[in-house]
């Protein structure tokens, strides 16, 4: 296939779907299918007239979870499109019925709040507006057109200085340039080279990659392979957990569909370049997320990491070179492709550069999924995109990075959101969860309940994580209980540093940060528990008498 | 695969301790500070078995990188400057130390292994005399259902040195481990006795490379050291008898 | 010197078997010169059966297993302004801490019901209670010097006491480990 054969099937699928008046969007991600959206979408369907004068549609995420089930009705000619929330089956007649004539007022979601204003959409473009298991439905958006231009017109070097410029960093949690990782793998002179997408998301109360990989699929399977083109890869694999059924049957139906057109398999576009793509589950391990693990994984060995260097660029699956990226960062390689590296980079800040996508959970009125430019400050997330703490409570802290991440107080809501600010205030950007807190949360048990994952997750290799967690875990429900002593305490941020520094994994590293971030932070919470030791703190006022002399 | 020797490497010079040395680029921290009578600690490091990382007693500082590395699994490069004793890594090693002395019930009084066991003198050499955090006391079961060998998991720090040698150089791969976390256990076979086990070979190589007293020879315990004395009433019987 | 000027000292025996007390008294000679510099205020050792208000130097041996041990190990961190952990019990609760692994009631079975012929029964009064979980001393009070082995060599105690008469802090570990 050409590029020029490529815009003609788009702009003919265009033609297509200009011919109905109203299409009819249901939002059929696992969210709003957990509330009922296949019975609306049933119902809807049913309900439609005969003809094509109205489609019903179902689609991928449209980010307002909490308002599940999500309908849009988009009318030719209107601007707006019509959102309704919290939408039942029996409402599906009423819905039909007002097509063209007038809006259901009583289960509208108004789209002019900051929500929906504030956010600027790259990665979640697609999101909510394409049906996920239809490739024309990708296709006519653009899809698969940075592909196929790169690869009958673009050298691999040419796709790869354009992801350089575009300044993209892993959106994993890492933040490494995605470029200078690519750039390692196809300096490398192997042969044969893979290239891995990390669908292992596993932090508590992140759905960004999953989000994407159940309601734009192809995006993941086209920078994939723009990725295995820059780098010279003829081999991919997803590694995805096992608890995203749908994300999975989607994946697997889109790399099907997307054999057949020709875009993917041997010699793509009638070039060189081949590429298969398999999809591999995770069993429920977190450390799989972790990438030496994962690779262990995919080999079919134990789920454990190994000390790098080497790294996976020099020395991956099964010995050979392996760029391995997260969700996320391949959904920015297509938009980069398309609209060059520039424009990418033009967004965002200045060592942060495109958008983000967060999963806001916890005490916040809007839980969802938003994509907002690096460098948003926090507050403008949680208050005015978040809409704020409900039910009248104070806002006490976010946390980002999940169990690598930290806490951040209201005195950092001014903070913009970016890699590095993140990283100076204790906290990581992470793979782009926000929990938010607020004063009924005691900190002490959120850092135990990190703590709790983490050891729960350890894979048991290494020793610092293996008993560290267990035993910064029994001394944070120590303390929480009211039983702890300063020894305690002392002994505790003792632990994080240790666990910190001298880790197998990032696991291990990271694990201890919601404990040095709340204490940083939040001290008070921790002291406030303690109880008095007689013999702790004569110990303590003889070594202060013996600083004082 | 990190140690395989390749042909045309080259020799770099570097720091250790703030002494120089030279060695082959591909060889690893550990190496060239052991055969230079460098003590950096390690549990599960051991040559000729493939490199773990795991006990990470052997971390190191390279000067100039915020990050420790372990010695076993870094290879040495021109001009590195490596600190194998700081404060702080002394520190850190005994923390790791003390973990593990929690993590099992190593009773080294009553050890099969006393005196000669490397957990125990790696407590020493690092000064590690008490353990602040609390002892777990978790039951672990010994298995003695084979005939030559036993595994006290009492007595073990998952090494995996055992697992390695089983299936690194016996080729039997009896040894693996299951579960994860704090409840990773060694195994043989899938988790049935070891006496049951249809793949080990019976070699004793796993007992011979495990560090501490978790893996033995059958009749090494203080219990199994029987007396027979039925000789002497026989005897002295017959004697008189004369 | 005056008897006053002595260096105090007081021992005590927690839950073990005193092999660390007799450990000590394998210092054979060396415990004349041994009583030239301390006096020894409180032990199992001696008649003296109160520990004096103020004692320079207090020893523990043994594990902290019933309420008794756990007064005794507070009233020593009270009374002595330097504490030693003497041998494994003291220091890592060791063979008195095997019966951890068992809940407490079983180990009571054991002693007061499953091995006794006549009227068995578990007492209720005149022995002190055992605690949930036997720990070494350091778990319970602040102690300044750990001295691992079971027991501990007469050498590696002499070594112990005379860095101590000396002023200096000994590192036990140049001459005793966990088990010695």
């Amino acid at each position: 296939m050409h590029i020029d054969e490529l815009n003609e099937l788009a702009e003919q699928i265009r033609t297509q779907h200009q011919s109905c008046q109203h299409c009819v969007r249901v939002c059929m991600a696992a969210s709003c299918q957990s509330s009922g959206a296949d019975d609306v979408l049933k119902r809807l369907e049913d309900a439609a007239p005969e003809g094509d004068q109205v489609q019903v549609k179902s689609v991928g995420c449209m980010g307002l979870c909490s308002a599940g089930p999500l309908v849009e009705v988009r009318s030719r000619g209107d601007d707006q499109p019509i959102m309704y929330q919290h939408v039942e089956s029996q409402d599906a007649e009423e819905i039909m019925g007002s097509l063209g004539d007038s809006v259901v007022q009583r289960l509208e979601c108004p789209t002019s709040i900051p929500f929906f204003q504030r956010q600027q959409k790259i990665v979640l473009e697609n999101s909510g507006i394409i049906d996920p298991e239809d490739i024309e439905d990708y296709i006519a958006a653009d899809g698969y057109s940075a592909l196929v231009e790169a690869l009958t017109e673009s050298s691999p070097a040419e796709v790869l200085n354009e992801v350089n410029l575009s300044g993209l960093r892993g959106r994993g949690g890492g933040g490494y340039p995605t470029g200078l990782k690519w750039s390692t793998v196809a300096k490398m002179p192997a042969t044969q080279k893979y290239v891995i997408c990390n669908a292992d998301e596993g932090d508590p109360g992140a759905f960004m990659d999953r989000a994407v990989l159940e309601s734009d699929p192809h995006r993941i399977l086209e920078g994939m392979a723009l990725a295995a083109y820059a780098v010279g890869a003829n081999r991919g694999y997803i590694y995805v957990r096992a608890e995203y059924p749908l994300a999975i049957d989607r994946l697997k139906k889109s790399i099907r569909q997307a054999t057949r057109k020709g875009l993917l398999g041997a010699n793509v576009c009638d070039t060189p370049f081949s590429f298969d793509i398999e999809v591999r589950l995770g069993a429920g391990a977190f450390v799989c997320g972790e990438e030496t693990a994962l690779m262990q994984s995919v080999e079919g060995e134990r789920g454990q990491p190994r000390p790098r260097p080497p790294y996976p660029a020099e020395l991956g699956l099964w010995g050979f070179p392996t760029l391995i990226n997260n969700v996320e960062t391949y959904a920015n390689i297509a938009p980069i492709v398309r609209n060059g590296g520039e424009w990418f980079a033009s967004i965002g800040t200045e060592r942060s550069k495109g958008t983000k996508v967060f999963a806001l959970a916890g005490r916040i009125h809007n839980t969802g999924l938003i994509e907002v430019p690096m460098g948003v400050p926090l507050r403008e997330i949680v208050e005015e995109i978040g809409g704020g703490v409900p039910d009248g409570r104070r806002f006490k802290a976010v946390q980002t990075g999940g169990p690598s991440g930290g806490c951040l107080p209201a005195e950092q809501m001014d903070l913009p959101v970016d890699y590095d600010s993140l990283r100076e205030v204790g906290s990581i950007m992470g793979s782009g969860g926000m929990i938010v807190m607020d004063e009924t949360s005691s900190m002490v048990d959120v850092a135990r309940y990190f703590m709790e994952f983490c050891m729960t997750e350890s894979c048991g290799k290494c020793v610092p994580c293996r008993v560290g967690t267990y035993q910064m875990h029994e001394l944070l429900t120590k303390i929480a209980a009211g039983k702890g002593t300063s020894a305690d305490l002392a002994l505790l941020e003792e632990l994080c540093e240790v666990v910190q520094m001298t880790s197998l994994c990032g696991l291990g590293q990271t694990a201890p940060n919601p404990v040095v971030s709340t204490l940083q932070y939040f001290r008070h919470e921790y002291e406030e528990k303690l109880i008095r030791d007689e013999f702790v703190d004569m110990e303590q006022q003889t070594e202060e008498m013996e600083a004082v002399s | 695969m990190i140690q395989t020797p390749t042909p045309n490497v080259r020799v770099v010079t570097f720091k250790i301790d703030d002494r120089d040395f030279s060695a082959r680029e591909d060889e690893t921290i550990i190496q060239v500070a052991w055969e230079n009578g460098i003590r950096v600690p390690s549990l599960c490091y051991l040559e000729g078995l493939s490199v773990w990382g795991a006990c990470r007693l052997c971390v190191v500082e390279i000067v100039g990188s915020p990050r420790l590395v372990s010695s076993c699994s870094t290879r040495v490069a021109e001009g590195m400057e490596i600190r194998t004793d700081s404060e702080r890594l002394q520190a850190y090693r005994r923390m790791i130390l003390e973990l593990l002395f929690s993590e099992r019930n190593h009773v080294c009084s009553v050890c099969v292994s006393n005196g000669h066991c490397e957990l125990q003198n790696l407590a020493q050499q690092c000064g590690m005399d008490h353990v602040r955090v609390p002892y777990r006391n978790k039951v672990y079961q010994v298995d003695s259902s084979h005939d030559l060998f036993r595994v006290d998991h009492n007595r073990c720090v998952l090494c995996s040195r055992c697992i390695r040698v089983c299936d690194e150089i016996e080729g039997a791969h009896t040894w693996d481990s299951k579960g994860r976390g704090i409840d990773t256990q060694v195994i043989t076979d899938l988790n049935r006795p070891w006496g049951e086990s249809d793949s080990c070979t019976g070699c004793g190589k796993c007992v011979q490379v495990c560090p501490t007293g978790a893996l033995v020879q059958q009749g090494t315990s203080v219990g199994e050291m029987h007396k027979d004395r039925k000789f002497l009433p026989y005897l002295s019987r017959m004697r008189d008898a004369q | 010197m005056s008897e006053s000027k002595k260096i105090t000292v007081a021992t005590t025996w927690l839950d073990g078997c005193s092999g660390c007390h007799m450990s000590l008294l394998d210092i054979d000679e060396r415990l004349i010169e041994l009583a030239q510099q301390v006096d020894i205020v409180y032990s199992p050792l001696v008649d003296g059966k109160h520990l004096p208000e103020t004692v320079d130097v207090g020893i523990i041996e043994g594990s902290v297993s019933n309420e008794e041990d756990l007064a005794k190990a507070r009233e020593f961190r009270r009374h002595c302004k330097y504490l030693i952990s003497l041998g494994d019990c003291a220091v890592t609760g060791n063979v008195p801490a095997m019966r951890n692994l068992f809940p407490l009631d079983s180990v009571y079975d054991r002693a007061y019901q499953e091995n006794v012929q006549h009227n068995p029964l578990r007492p209720n009064d005149g022995v002190p209670a055992l605690l949930d979980v036997v720990k070494p001393v350091h778990a319970v009070v602040p102690v300044d010097l750990h001295v691992p082995g079971c027991p501990p060599s007469a050498d590696t105690i002499w070594f112990v006491l005379s860095q101590l008469l000396e002023g200096r802090v000994p590192n036990p570990n140049e001459v005793t480990r966990f088990g010695a």
